[in-house]
């Protein structure tokens, strides 16, 4: 299957589309590596969506990009109709790393985005929301602590809330739990699955771990690297919600197994 | 269900104390008060002085006895605390000190950010702090002092010069301090670089100019002191000097004493300084300091 013919088949029954990436294409002039190649894809409104492939497949690259982080060589990103041009409000990204400031409190940091764009009055005011978006992550109490006195997980909770503080319409999300303990991972990913279907968000997870892809995503994105092509947009219709009991089942095992082939195939190219 | 039956007893039993094959041993420096072993390096320390000057190793000119010393000590602290000349001569090395400090961190920071932070400052004046850096500092005096005069202005300004450059190299290094996930979150918020700058580089680097300030405020005190050896007027340092030339040792010696506690009473308030402002950076404070 073609990555266009792919994409066609995987994108019908969503919603509107949010993103659009059109002969999206990157090298790096310093050394002319090519790190993606005619990237076409589609997000749609609602959709969470994984990218996965082996190290240097250039996902990193693709994401930066979809963030308004570094131009693509060749190619446009369109957000909600405007084209991705740098950094944007309605972009909300997380890393590997909580990255919280030691010298703000829990809450202080998750305002910090409205602190940069509006200002510390407009902070302020959203020191209600920051509350709420505690609440809802489960860390209802810790309003004030300082980051130092939270655990890896407790951090990447309370850096989902700085991501949300600011309603973004898409959540780009950079290996968010590849840090924490695989027990404390399988929890967040359940977590981000809730909240992501009470915020009607649209995600664009990158992960190296096919099994996380899986129990979380509509769609898998599958790069071959050097240079990073889609090889093909695979499709996850387990039912949703999904629970982790889920990861035990054949469908689940064979949807691993069959991403795992297509893995195996593009490292020997 | 047996498996746990069959084990429970077994592990009640090796629960008791008999049964510890390979007990924790504390060490005994571990269980000493701090105090106790700082009084003990005193009293040995203090025996040691007394035992080679009551021993007549050295001559009483060369180092006085530490009852000579003392009593010496105490006679100066009359004059001091009867706002004799002494303490004159102190109000002028302290202001000094505290003149040279500020005017350190005011440049020392200035271009601390200046090479930490631009392209420019990195690539063209950089090299320059470098080699200057490098030069013995205490070397310039003289002309300072022919710049200056006699009077504070030149003591202030090699105080400051010793000074800048470890707070300069501090503000620097604490600028590169932040990493790649900080600096890419501050890009997606679309900070400008004022706010990365004021609200997540210097923050984050703090603990390096700090560093860089404690290293600075054993400078001033030497840039202080050394600009009066070399450049005369009415300073602590005049009195070291000239209770030397006259060979004075329990002067001498009381004079350092008193002094040390200046350098320690600016020493102790960049600490404190930093324990309020870096709050967050607790444990390395106090590694670093004691």
């Amino acid at each position: 299957m073609n990555a266009a013919a792919a994409q066609e088949f995987s994108g019908a029954p969503l919603g509107t589309p949010v993103y659009e990436l059109t002969h999206l294409s990157k090298t790096y002039a310093r050394n002319l590596v090519v790190a993606l190649e005619d990237i076409n894809l589609t997000l749609r409104k609602g959709s969470f969506t994984s990218v996965i492939g082996s190290s240097g497949c250039g996902k990193s690259t693709l994401l930066k990009i979809m963030a308004g982080l570094i131009p693509p060589t060749k190619g446009r990103v369109i957000l909600q109709g405007l084209p991705v041009t740098g950094p944007r409000r309605d972009i909300g990204m997380m890393f590997q790393q909580a990255t919280l400031f030691p010298w703000k409190t829990a809450v202080e940091n998750i305002v910090l985005p409205i602190e940069i764009r509006d200002g510390k009055a407009a902070a302020k005011q959203a020191m209600g929301k920051a509350h709420e978006l505690l609440d809802i992550v489960g860390l209802k109490g810790f309003e004030n602590v300082y980051p130092n006195e939270l655990s890896g997980g407790m951090a990447q909770r309370a850096s989902i809330c700085r991501m949300l503080i600011t309603e973004p319409a898409v959540l780009l999300l950079d290996e968010p739990f590849s840090a924490l303990d695989e027990l404390s991972r399988d929890m967040m990913n359940m977590e981000l699955q809730r909240i992501c279907h009470e915020q009607d968000a649209t995600a664009f997870l990158v992960t190296h771990s096919i099994q996380e892809a899986v129990i979380l995503s509509d769609e898998i994105v599958v790069l071959k690297p050097r240079p990073g092509r889609i090889a093909e947009i695979v499709k996850v219709d387990l039912p949703r919600p999904r629970t982790l009991d889920m990861m035990t089942t054949p469908k689940f095992g064979a949807i691993v197994d069959y991403i795992r082939g297509l893995l195996d195939k593009g490292e020997e190219m | 269900m047996s498996d746990v039956h069959n084990h429970s007893p077994s592990l009640k039993d090796s629960d008791t104390a008999e049964d510890t094959v390979w007990e924790q041993k504390i060490h005994f420096i571990d269980s000493v008060p701090r105090w106790l072993a700082m009084t003990f390096v005193f009293v040995v320390f203090v025996g040691t002085w007394q035992s080679v000057t009551s021993l007549g190793l050295v001559s009483p000119i060369i180092l006085p006895t530490p009852m000579e010393t003392l009593k010496d000590m105490i006679f100066v602290g009359q004059n001091l605390l009867t706002g004799g000349y002494m303490l004159g001569a102190l109000w002028i090395t302290i202001k000094e000190v505290i003149y040279g400090f500020a005017l350190a961190i005011a440049i020392g920071f200035s271009l601390g950010v200046l090479v930490g932070e631009t392209a420019f400052g990195e690539k063209a004046v950089m090299p320059y702090l470098v080699a200057i850096d490098t030069m013995p500092k205490v070397a310039f005096a003289p002309l300072f002092v022919a710049w200056l005069g006699f009077g504070i202005e030149s003591k202030v300004a090699l105080a400051a010069f010793i000074a800048t450059f470890p707070i300069v190299v501090g503000t620097a290094a604490g600028l590169h301090a932040a990493d790649e996930n900080a600096r890419m979150l501050f890009k997606t918020m679309g900070a400008s670089r004022m706010q990365t700058l004021i609200k997540m580089k210097l923050p984050t680097g703090l603990p390096q100019v700090f560093t860089g300030l404690k290293i600075g405020a054993v400078g001033v005190m030497a840039g202080a002191i050394t600009g009066e050896f070399l450049g005369g007027g009415k300073g602590f340092g005049e009195l070291i000097r000239v209770a030397a030339s006259q060979l004075n040792t329990p002067r001498v010696f009381s004079l350092i004493l008193y002094l040390s506690l200046v350098g320690l009473v600016v020493f102790a308030s960049v600490v404190w300084t930093q324990r309020k402002l870096v709050f967050w950076h607790k444990e390395q404070v106090g590694r670093d300091d004691f």
